[in-house]
């Protein structure tokens, strides 16, 4: 389908209008999910295993039970009777302990749950519960856990700590491109496991309501069709019997997709005593349990002639799942959109294949503000090119620009898979180098060497892959990754529009509004969006991985061409034309050639009640489910620029520009803040943050004293601009951005760090880049 | 995330204080800023069976100049120290701590001398107060006695205030013309326990040598450190990059630092010389010394 | 035990623990839910309110019967006689919020910088924010919008939060 041509001069498609959703947010009239109150409702808190690996011998609950205000206590066994043991985990693969049954997996695993009156009672309780633990020898490295030495999972028949193996590509041809290459490189790079960490901790209210037979449920959920559709499959009550009720989210990134324990636990409660039950992470409990990201030990070998056109890619990546395979990737992508290695590059034959692995450490991965592992294959990419650059002393902004696919070659159907939609990478990258005063930055880098001061200029243009996606490879445990939107307009003029994703600070209660009032000439102030009920909202699979504007964007744009449509046939009516002589011209329908009789949106609407069309349907609404015949493909050209402080290993980021192309832009306001946001996560994930464990098993980033998230003051100064290649298959050309600076930073950041030091022959440092990883290469290197 | 339940007891005097903690004793803790006590008592790490809330006491509430010394309360907040003209004027080193401890908002409610009986391997104050040759008036049922801070601070977690007794002020020397300080600390962002910290007093002599020499460093070790060593050297020495070096390197041979996430014992000792070495040039710088970074 | 609490002006008397902290006193006592909590270890500040018209504290980090006898001002309290405070709009007008969890804890800090600083600079408005944390907007919009709300205050002095 090709994209709409948009008239000149936009109604609504590119303004910076300022969100509706802030009037109450400003005020403190949001409503997050502490901030609900049901009557008689109790409060859950969770009982943790202090071991990475323990058999449980024996839970006593006897002290808990006679604690003041205590209603329950529940234990895996409870649930285990209860049919509740296991759920599935969302790509099928695996599934997971809700809570531990026979053993604990890892060091804060759920074990136990206390229901009480307050929230003090129910944590006062939490100590009171007695386990008695057997421990046993945890294995925390995945090249460990290989050997087979410690079984981590007993319940699986296969008896292996070996997940699964994938692999896309052409394996043969790629080794032995590679062994004829002219030039070869090839660098283990690490990502390192990390955390999205949004400021709300996950949480539920479990609402069994007897009187009515139906379960409510209101979730920190991005995705509350398919917790509802889980929750159903999970306790055999039917669907129309649970509401899901996603409320204001206070960020997710990808935490908030997974189902929790707490929600589980907090449900079975709810059901036997007959009440609500809420449950709220702590912070610890949020770090330690819930979903963390990445972690993946990536080999990446790249070919090419000596003139430094590239001739092959291969990555073989170990995936660290923790316990639990409970990463949220679609059915056939264990390994997500990994594939997507290639990057911004033309290669013309390829090879990625991946094993992963059980350890005790905490079970995931999700993906942490990007699409399915596309930061680590991102990440991959653009640190390979670099040392690929510097293997062959060759610029790397010149060595890009010279593999970059071209222009013409799109859609570029790549050797993993994948059709690129559309981009222009030369463009991108060269408005990036323009802007940013390339070939001055080197020569003032030149200077300051001779100097012995150690700056870097680090480069990434990456290519990213959203929208998940079309029906034909995509499904969430069974379910398509459609989207929906469902379009109401009211009498007088204004309308509401609800979709199937659930935003979490993205600006959807003002961009969806845009779109549909772009689309038919309304004002969007008079749009009301909805989103994260699943009683009224229309089937979809929620927000993450940048799917929804790609997805339900197209949904919304489609489902009002439906009611434009409808609304043609009103105005040819109401002009006593006929259909093909009413055009839509100037966000108005107009009489052909005669330029003064028009009919507006806001009159067609009230007539589709009052005086509707004879032989039609009253009324103006239309829904559309989208099922997108591709992904999207945003891409970007980041340029990172540091200065090292050789006595402490400290790196200043002196500037960072970002060029993004994201297509057509709905909002460039929101749009440029996704980017500010995004590149900040990835300067944490960079420079400080980090989810470890010591060899015991033992986690070490508990809470944020530990797990850090920059403030104003480190956080640097961000350029952003944009360049424009609409998405061709995307009804408006847009292809979605929230995670794109999220994915391309990590590597503009270590590039520029690597640049820094590359006169001391140092070629990797694994994130994060902490001051002592730095001085330590600094001091390895003079000796 | 929620403390266990404790007894309050609010005194409205200094009078009450001392009766309340005397009544008490070791079941109390002292309720003062907070801000060190509190999140201990929501991990459930510290539970005390009584708090003594010192906060209405009024009269502990100063930062004043007297007698040739700097005096602070009970009760002076850090963000008090932060926001004074007359200690960014002529308290340097104190006003360079002021800048640094917690995060702006904690400072708020954080005290000097609360941090100072809470005496953390990383805590700020404490090696600022070991720089600045300060001392601690402590009063208890016994009378009142001033402590100089190398007997005040004892041990991580520990200092010399007994069972029943409080602290009630700190007591820095005001510094003389030809005295300056600076503290450099290295955190891995605003709020992050100190990496490496350092705390210096010079004062130099009529002909530009150092005559006296505070030296002092932080989470190095079981508490803040005095560097004696460095000390001594820097006495009658002429400002120097020499002088400077030896005494980061004699920091750095004290230097007896945990690892943990912050750094290896390897790295945090290595920083123990670098902030002692730039708080020394800072310190050096403001009383006229330049080109010695 | 019972204590009484101003907060926005008006008088509360409850009966509260020793041990419950401010922050869920205000949030599951008075209702009053705009004040957030996001971490354990008075890190983030989502949870920053004023404290007698001059200081912000984090509630997660003060016990409310401290607060017995005191004023205490909220994100709740910020907008009055049917205005926005120039925080507010000014929040609004540059995109300085995203999801919205730091707002309020965020505008609270910076109710009591520009009372104590009416003309910050960028690095004096990041400074004190920094004990703030937000995941979202990677805090450049923030500091558009206290710079715009700095400007408005000094032409225009804005009716006190009331807690002063």
């Amino acid at each position: 389908m090709a994209t709409t041509e948009l008239p000149p001069e936009r109604h609504a498609m590119g303004v910076s209008m300022k969100r509706k959703e802030d009037p109450r947010l400003i005020q403190g009239r949001g409503r997050f999910l502490d901030d609900i109150v049901l009557p008689n409702m109790l409060y859950l808190a969770l009982v943790h295993s202090p071991y990475p690996h323990a058999r449980i011998v024996k839970i006593d609950k006897t002290a808990a039970l006679a604690s003041p205000g205590v209603k329950a206590v529940l234990t895996g066994e409870d649930l285990v009777a209860a049919g509740l043991g296991w759920i599935p985990t969302f790509h099928g693969y695996d599934k997971q302990m809700v809570l531990a049954v026979g053993k604990a997996l890892f060091q804060y695993q759920e074990v136990a749950g206390v229901v009480a009156t307050s929230r003090e009672a129910a944590f006062d309780a939490v100590e009171l519960v007695e386990v008695e633990y057997e421990p046993l020898e945890p294995v925390v490295d995945p090249f460990d856990a290989m050997s087979d030495t410690t079984l981590v999972r007993e319940d699986r028949e296969n008896k292996t700590n070996h997940i699964y193996h994938w692999e896309v590509g052409k394996r043969e041809e790629t080794d032995a491109a590679l062994a004829g290459a002219e030039v070869h490189i090839k660098e283990r790079v690490y990502f390192q496991r990390c955390h999205p960490a949004p400021l709300e901790t996950c949480g539920s209210i479990s609402d069994m309501n007897p009187a009515t037979g139906r379960l409510t449920l209101y979730l920190t959920s991005q995705a509350p069709h398919a917790h509802r559709t889980v929750v159903s499959l999970v306790t055999g009550i039917p669907e129309d019997k649970i509401h899901v009720i996603s409320p204001d989210i206070g960020g997710g990134f990808g935490n908030k997709v997974p189902v929790y324990p707490g929600y589980v636990v907090g449900t079975v409660a709810s059901v036997v005593l007959g009440v609500p039950v809420k449950w709220v992470e702590t912070r610890t409990e949020n770090l330690t349990t819930t979903g963390f990201a990445r972690d993946y030990h990536m080999d990446v070998e790249i070919g090419a002639t000596r003139e430094g056109q590239v001739t092959a890619l291969k990555v073989k990546t170990v995936a660290d799942h923790g316990a639990f395979d409970a990463a949220a990737d679609p059915t056939k992508y264990p390994a997500g959109l990994f594939g997507i290695c290639t990057g911004s590059y033309d290669f013309p034959i390829a090879f990625t294949e991946l094993d992963a692995y059980f350890t005790n450490k905490a079970p995931g991965g999700v993906a942490y503000r990007c699409s399915f592992r596309v930061t680590e294959a991102s990440y991959a990419i653009e640190r390979g090119m670099d040392l690929l650059a510097r293997e062959l002393a060759m610029d790397p902004a010149e060595l890009r620009l010279k593999n970059f696919v071209k222009k013409e070659q799109f859609p570029y159907p790549s050797p993993l898979g994948f059709v690129y939609d559309s981009g222009d990478y030369h463009m991108t990258l060269q408005k990036a180098l323009d802007k940013i005063g390339y070939p001055e930055l080197r020569r003032l880098q030149a200077e300051k060497r001779a100097r012995g001061e150690l700056m870097g200029i680090g480069i990434s243009t990456f290519t990213e892959v959203v929208g998940a996606g079309p029906s034909k490879h995509f499904d969430i445990m069974g379910i398509k990754m459609f989207d929906s939107a469902e379009i109401r307009i009211h009498p007088t003029g204004s309308g509401i529009v609800r979709t199937g994703t659930r935003h979490q600070g993205q600006g959807h209660e003002t961009t969806w509004a845009q779109i549909v009032a772009e689309e038919l000439g309304l004002d969007p102030q008079n749009i009301l969006v909805e989103e994260g009920d699943t009683d009224t909202a229309p089937y979809g699979l929620g927000t993450y991985a940048s799917r929804s504007t790609p997805v339900a964007g197209a949904a919304i744009a489609l489902a009002s061409r439906r009611i434009r449509e409808k609304a043609k046939k009103i105005a040819a009516h109401l002009m006593e034309a006929a259909e093909d002589d009413v055009e839509w011209v100037d966000y108005k329908f107009q009489l052909k050639g005669v330029p003064g009789k028009v009919v507006t949106m806001k009159e067609i609407a009230f007539a589709a009640y009052t005086n509707p069309v004879p032989g039609s349907e009253p009324g103006l609404e239309a829904t559309f489910y989208y099922d997108p015949p591709n992904l999207t493909f945003p891409y970007g050209a980041y340029i990172a620029v540091v200065e090292i402080d050789r006595d402490t290993g400290e790196t200043h980021v002196k500037r960072f520009l970002a060029i993004d192309d994201c297509g057509t832009v709905i909002n460039p306001m929101i749009v440029e803040g996704q980017i500010h946001g995004g590149l900040t996560e990835g300067y944490a994930i960079a420079f400080m943050q980090e989810i470890a464990y010591d060899s015991g098993g033992n986690h070490l980033n508990t809470n944020f004293t530990d797990y850090l998230v920059p403030t104003a003051l480190e956080t640097p100064k961000w350029e952003t601009d944009s360049t424009c290649t609409p998405s061709p298959h995307h009804p408006i050309g847009a292809k979605g951005v929230g995670e794109s600076p999220n994915v391309g930073s990590p590597a503009a950041f270590v590039n520029a760090v690597m640049d820094a030091l590359s006169p001391l022959g140092v070629k990797n440092i694994d994130m994060p880049l902490t001051r002592e990883k730095v001085w330590r290469a600094i001091r390895e290197s003079k000796a | 995330m929620f403390p266990a339940p404790f007894e309050y007891k609010r005194a409205h005097s200094a009078d009450e204080a001392f009766t309340l903690l005397g009544l008490h004793g070791g079941d109390a803790r002292v309720l003062a800023g907070g801000q060190s006590l509190i999140p201990a008592m929501r991990y459930r790490l510290a539970r005390p069976a009584v708090l003594v809330d010192i906060n209405p006491v009024e009269e502990f509430s100063y930062i004043r100049e007297t007698d040739g010394e700097l005096r602070i309360g009970a009760l002076g907040r850090d963000a008090a120290l932060e926001s004074l003209a007359f200690i960014a004027e002529r308290y340097r080193l104190i006003s360079d701590v002021s800048r640094v401890v917690a995060d702006p908002v904690v400072r708020q409610m954080g005290t000097v001398v609360g941090s100072l009986c809470h005496n953390d391997p990383c805590g700020d104050w404490s090696v600022a107060a070991l720089a600045s040759r300060a001392q601690v008036v402590v009063r208890g049922s016994g009378g009142a006695r001033t402590i100089p801070i190398d007997e005040f601070l004892v041990d991580s977690y520990t200092t010399a205030v007994a069972e029943g007794e409080l602290a009630l002020e700190v007591r820095f020397p005001t510094p003389g013309a030809r005295t300056s300080g600076a503290y450099s600390k290295i955190e891995r962002k605003v709020g992050d326990f100190a990496t490496a910290a350092a705390a210096v007093q010079i004062t130099l002599a009529a002909d530009g040598t150092i005559a006296e020499a505070g030296v002092a460093i932080g989470a190095a070790g079981p508490m803040a450190m005095r560097v004696a060593a460095a000390e001594a050297l820097l006495r009658g020495a002429a400002p120097s990059r020499e002088a400077v070096a030896a005494a980061a390197d004699a920091a750095r041979a004290l230097a007896d630092p945990t690892a943990d996430t912050r750094g290896s014992a390897e790295f945090k000792k290595d920083m123990a010389g670098v902030v002692v070495a730039r708080a020394l040039a800072s310190a050096l710088e403001r009383l006229g010394v330049e080109g010695l970074r | 035990m019972k204590i009484s609490v101003t907060v926005n002006g008006e008088a509360y008397e409850r009966d509260v623990e020793p041990r419950t902290l401010l922050a869920y006193f205000l949030r599951d006592t008075l209702g009053l839910t705009g004040t957030h909590v996001g971490c354990d270890s008075s890190s983030c500040g989502c949870c920053v309110v004023m404290l007698d018209g001059e200081k912000a504290v984090k509630s997660c980090t003060m016990f409310a019967v401290m607060a017995d006898g005191h004023e205490i001002a909220t994100v709740e309290g910020l907008r009055q006689d049917g205005k926005l405070h120039p925080l507010q709009q000014a929040f609004w007008d540059n995109h300085g919020l995203q999801c919205g969890y730091c707002t309020p804890g965020m505008m609270m800090t910076s109710v009591v910088l520009l009372k104590n600083n009416p003309a910050p600079s960028e690095a004096e408005i990041r400074e004190a924010i920094s004990g703030n944390l937000c995941r979202c907007t990677g805090y450049q919009n923030i500091v558009k919008s206290v710079q715009q709300a700095a400007a408005e205050l000094s032409a225009e002095p804005a009716a006190e939060p009331v807690a002063s």
